[in-house]
C-alpha cells in the first residue's frame, strides 16, 4: 500500500513520517524546508507499506517547485490513500486545501495535528461534525510527542482498503452551474482522462486559468477553450471579478462555514513565547538581537570547540612518536600508517569539536522559528542585491551544508532568483569551511580574526550579489512568507537532527580522509605529489603560500575540509602554526572558502541550474578566490 | 477611504478590497488566507521599506513592500 502525506507547508508531514522511518526526513520549523518527496517502506498489519513525505503546498494550484513536485506525485495517481496533514490552529485556512485533494477523489484521512497548540490558541474542534461534513475520518494527533499517529496509520489503512473517497462540496448555485456545463463538456471530450484527474478537478483548474492543464493543450482542443473563455467570461460578468477570484472566494466562503460550524472559540492561553516578536521583530531591537544571537552562536562554537580540539590534539600529538618507535619510519608503511593517523586526527580532534555544536545550535534555531523572522528583518537588505526575503533560508542552511541549501533554493519564485542565490550559497562557507576558519584562524591566530573572515565573506557576498542582479536586471517577484508561531525546540529531536547531518561527515567525509591520506602518502612516498605542486606553483606562489599546499588544494574539491587535514599531512605536523605564518594560514584559508565548489555541490547545482550556470559558478569563484586571496596575501 | 496596505499605520485593522496584481499574486495570497473581503491587521512595519508583517485569520504573514503595495485595503 502508497501512503502519502499531503498538506500545506510547516503543518507537520515530515515529523509523521519521522516517527514511522527514524529521524530520516529533516523537519524545521519554516514552511517550504520540505522541497524534495522522501520515500520509506515500512511494516503495516503485517504487509510492507510505503510512506512517501511530499513537500508542503497551499493548494494544487502550484506555484514554486516543490509544490510541483507534490502535485506532480499525487496526479500519477497511483497512491492507495492520502493522508491529509492540517496544522489544527489553522484549520480554516487549511480546508482550501482539503476541498481541492476531496474534488481529486482519492480515498482520503485527515490528520488534525498540533491539536494541543490549537487548544492553547482557543481553538476546539468537534472532529466527528467535521469528519461528516467532509465523509473522510479525522484523526487528532500531536506528531511531536507521537500521540495518535498509531490510529491514525491504522485508519489510514482501513480506507486505503476499502477505497472510500470523501465528499465533494458544492459550490454557490451560479458558480456550481457553470461548473456542471464545463465538466459535462470536459467528459464528452474526454480530456479528463487524458490527465487521469476527476472531470470536475479539471474544470475548476480551467477556470483558474491553471497554466499546466492550460498549455500544450491550447491548440489541440480549440473547442473547449471557446468553452472555457466563455464560462470564464460569464463569471466575470455576474461576480465583477476575475474567474480565479471568483472560485478562490468560493472554497474560502466554504471552508470557513465549516469552521464555523466545527469549532468553539474558547479563550487563548497566552504564554511568554507569544511576546517573542515584540523584541525579536522589532524595527530596531530586531537587528541588535539578530547581531546578538549570531554573536554567541559564535562564541559558543569557538569556545566549545577549542576545549575540546586541545587536549584531542595532544593526545595525537603523542602518537605519531609512538608509532615512529615501532615501525622504521623510511618505509612506505610508516608512511601510510601516519597519513592515516594525521586523516582521522585531523577529521577528530579538528573537524568534529566544532561541527557539532555547530549543527546543534542550528536545528535550535531552526526548530523554535527563527528562520522566517530573520528573512522579515533582512528583506530590505536582500532587495539590494536583486532577491528578496526568502533567501535568507538557503543563505543560513549553507551555513550548515551547501548541498541542501541550494535544493533549499527551490522555495523562489523566479529562475532567475534561484540561480543568484545558488551561487551566492556557493560562496557561504559551510561546516566543513567553518572547520577550517575555527581551526586555523580562531586557533592559531585570533577569533576576533576568525570574525573578521565571517564579515569579509558576507560582504564579498554582497558585491557578488550586486554584480550578479546587474547582470541580470529582472526585478524580483517580491516575498510572501508566513511567519509561524515559535516552537519550543525539543533537544531529542534536535540531536536527530545533529545527528542526521553529522552522519554525513562521519560516513562519507571519513572513509574519503582515509583513502585521500593513503593516496597522498604514497604520492609523497613515490614523490609523485612534486609534479602536482609544480603544476600548481603558479597559484601557489602567486598567494605566497608553501609548495606543498597544491596538492591539498586538488583534495579540497573532493570535500572542502580535506584541503586543511590534507595539508596536516603535507606538512608533516597538525601544529600548522609552527610551519605557516598567520599571513599564510590567512591566505589559505581565503581561497579555500571562495575557491571552486566541492564535487557533491557542483553535482547538485548542475541537476538545479544546468550546466553553463554551473560551470560559471566554478569560473566566477575560482577568479574571485585568486583575488581575494593575492589581496590578503599582501594586504593581511 | 481606501489606501494600499503599505501604507496602513502599525496595530491598524482593514478590510481588503481589491488585489491589483496578476493572476500569480492573487492566488498566492488567496492560499494564505487573503482575499477580498478579509481583515487584517498590520502588526509591524520593518525599516528601510521592508516588509510589513500582518496578521490574518490568526496566523502571520510577511508581505514585501511590493506586495503590499498591489493589495487595496479599506481603513475601519
Amino acid at each position: 500500500m502508497k501512503i502519502a502525506l499531503m498538506g500545506q507547508p510547516n503543518s507537520g508531514k515530515s515529523t509523521i513520517f519521522n516517527h514511522v522511518a527514524g529521524y530520516k526526513a529533516v523537519t524545521s520549523n519554516f514552511p517550504g524546508k520540505t522541497v524534495e518527496y522522501t520515500l520509506t517502506k515500512f511494516k503495516l498489519f503485517g504487509q510492507v507499506a510505503e510512506l512517501i513525505d511530499l513537500p508542503g503546498t497551499y493548494s494544487l494550484t502550484s506555484f514554486d517547485l516543490a509544490e510541483l513536485e507534490a502535485r506532480k506525485y499525487l496526479l500519477k495517481g497511483n497512491v492507495d490513500v492520502v493522508i491529509n496533514v492540517i496544522d489544527a490552529s489553522l484549520l480554516s485556512r487549511s480546508l482550501e486545501l482539503t476541498l481541492q485533494l476531496l474534488e481529486l477523489k482519492l480515498p482520503m484521512v485527515i490528520c488534525l495535528n498540533m491539536i494541543d497548540e490549537a487548544e492553547r490558541k482557543g481553538i476546539k474542534i468537534d472532529f466527528e461534525k467535521l469528519s461528516e461534513i467532509l465523509g473522510v475520518p479525522v484523526m487528532p494527533a500531536i506528531a511531536l510527542k507521537g500521540r495518535g499517529i498509531k490510529e491514525l496509520f491504522s485508519t489510514a489503512y482501513k480506507i486505503g482498503e476499502e477505497k472510500r473517497i470523501g465528499r465533494t462540496l458544492n459550490f454557490s448555485k451560479e458558480v456550481e452551474e457553470v461548473i456542471t456545463h464545463l465538466s459535462t463538456q470536459i467528459k464528452k471530450k474526454q480530456i479528463n482522462q487524458e490527465f487521469n484527474v476527476p472531470k470536475r478537478f479539471l474544470a475548476l483548474k480551467y477556470l483558474e486559468n491553471d497554466n499546466y492543464f492550460m498549455e500544450n493543450f491550447k491548440n489541440k482542443e480549440k473547442g473547449i477553450f471557446k468553452q472555457i473563455d466563455y464560462f470564464q467570461n460569464l463569471l466575470r460578468e455576474v461576480h465583477g471579478r476575475p474567474p480565479d477570484v471568483v472560485i478562490s472566494s468560493e472554497r474560502h466562503h466554504l471552508s470557513m462555514n465549516i469552521y464555523e460550524s466545527v469549532v468553539l472559540l474558547t479563550k487563548p492561553h497566552t504564554s511568554l513565547i507569544d511576546y517573542m516578536d515584540n523584541i525579536l521583530m522589532h524595527p530596531l531591537l530586531g537587528y541588535v538581537s539578530l547581531g546578538l544571537i549570531f554573536y554567541l552562536f559564535f562564541n559558543l562554537i569557538f569556545s566549545v570547540g577549542k576545549m575540546v580540539e586541545e587536549p584531542l590534539l595532544d593526545y595525537f600529538y603523542r602518537l605519531i612518536p609512538l608509532i615512529e618507535k615501532s615501525i622504521n619510519p623510511n618505509t612506505l608503511l610508516f608512511s601510510i600508517i601516519s597519513g592515516i593517523i594525521q586523516g582521522l586526527a585531523g577529521g577528530i580532534a579538528i573537524v568534529l569539536p566544532y561541527l557539532f555544536p555547530f549543527l546543534f545550535g542550528l536545528a535550535i534555531l531552526e526548530d523554535l522559528g527563527y528562520l522566517p523572522r530573520i528573512a522579515f528583518l533582512l528583506d530590505a537588505f536582500l532587495h539590494k542585491i536583486g532577491l528578496h526575503g526568502k533567501a535568507v533560508i538557503p543563505f543560513i542552511l549553507g551555513y550548515g551544508c551547501t548541498v541542501p541549501a541550494i535544493m533549499a533554493t527551490r522555495i523562489l519564485e523566479s529562475g532567475r532568483d534561484r540561480f543568484i542565490a545558488s551561487v551566492l550559497t556557493t560562496m557561504i562557507p559551510c561546516a566543513a569551511r567553518m572547520t577550517i576558519i575555527f581551526a586555523l584562524v580562531a586557533f592559531y591566530i585570533s577569533p576576533q580574526a576568525a570574525l573578521a573572515v565571517y564579515i569579509l565573506n558576507i560582504i564579498v557576498i554582497i558585491i557578488s550579489g550586486k554584480i550578479l542582479s546587474r547582470l541580470l536586471p529582472e526585478v524580483t517577484p517580491g516575498m510572501i512568507l508566513e511567519i509561524p508561531a515559535y516552537h519550543i525546540p525539543s533537544i531529542k529531536v534536535a540531536l536527530a537532527k545533529t545527528w542526521l547531518r553529522m552522519k554525513e561527515f562521519i560516513f562519507i567525509a571519513w572513509p574519503l580522509l582515509i583513502v585521500g591520506s593513503t593516496i597522498l602518502s604514497l604520492l609523497q612516498y613515490y614523490k609523485m605529489d612534486m609534479l602536482i605542486n609544480k603544476i600548481f606553483s603558479p597559484l601557489t606562489s602567486l598567494l605566497g603560500l608553501p609548495l606543498v599546499v597544491g596538492t591539498t588544494l586538488v583534495f579540497g574539491i573532493l570535500r572542502k575540509e580535506l584541503s586543511m587535514l590534507m595539508l596536516i599531512q603535507a606538512i608533516g605536523t597538525s601544529n600548522v602554526g609552527a610551519v605557516m605564518s598567520a599571513t599564510q594560514i590567512m591566505t589559505f584559508t581565503i581561497f579555500v572558502i571562495f575557491y571552486v565548489p566541492c564535487v557533491a555541490t557542483i553535482a547538485v547545482l548542475w541537476k538545479e541550474i544546468g550546466s553553463k550556470r554551473t560551470l560559471f559558478t566554478v569560473a566566477f569563484t575560482f577568479i574571485l578566490a585568486t583575488i581575494l586571496a593575492t589581496i590578503t596575501r599582501f594586504v593581511y | 477611504m481606501t489606501i494600499t496596505l503599505d501604507l496602513a499605520r502599525e496595530r491598524q485593522k482593514v478590510k481588503v478590497m481589491d488585489i491589483s496584481g496578476g493572476w500569480g499574486i492573487r492566488q498566492r495570497l488567496g492560499c494564505l488566507g487573503i482575499h477580498p473581503g478579509d481583515v487584517v491587521t498590520v502588526k509591524k512595519s520593518a525599516i528601510m521599506r521592508g516588509p510589513i508583517l500582518i496578521s490574518i485569520h490568526g496566523n502571520q504573514v510577511a508581505l514585501g513592500r511590493g506586495i503590499a503595495r498591489k493589495v487595496v485595503v479599506e481603513a475601519e
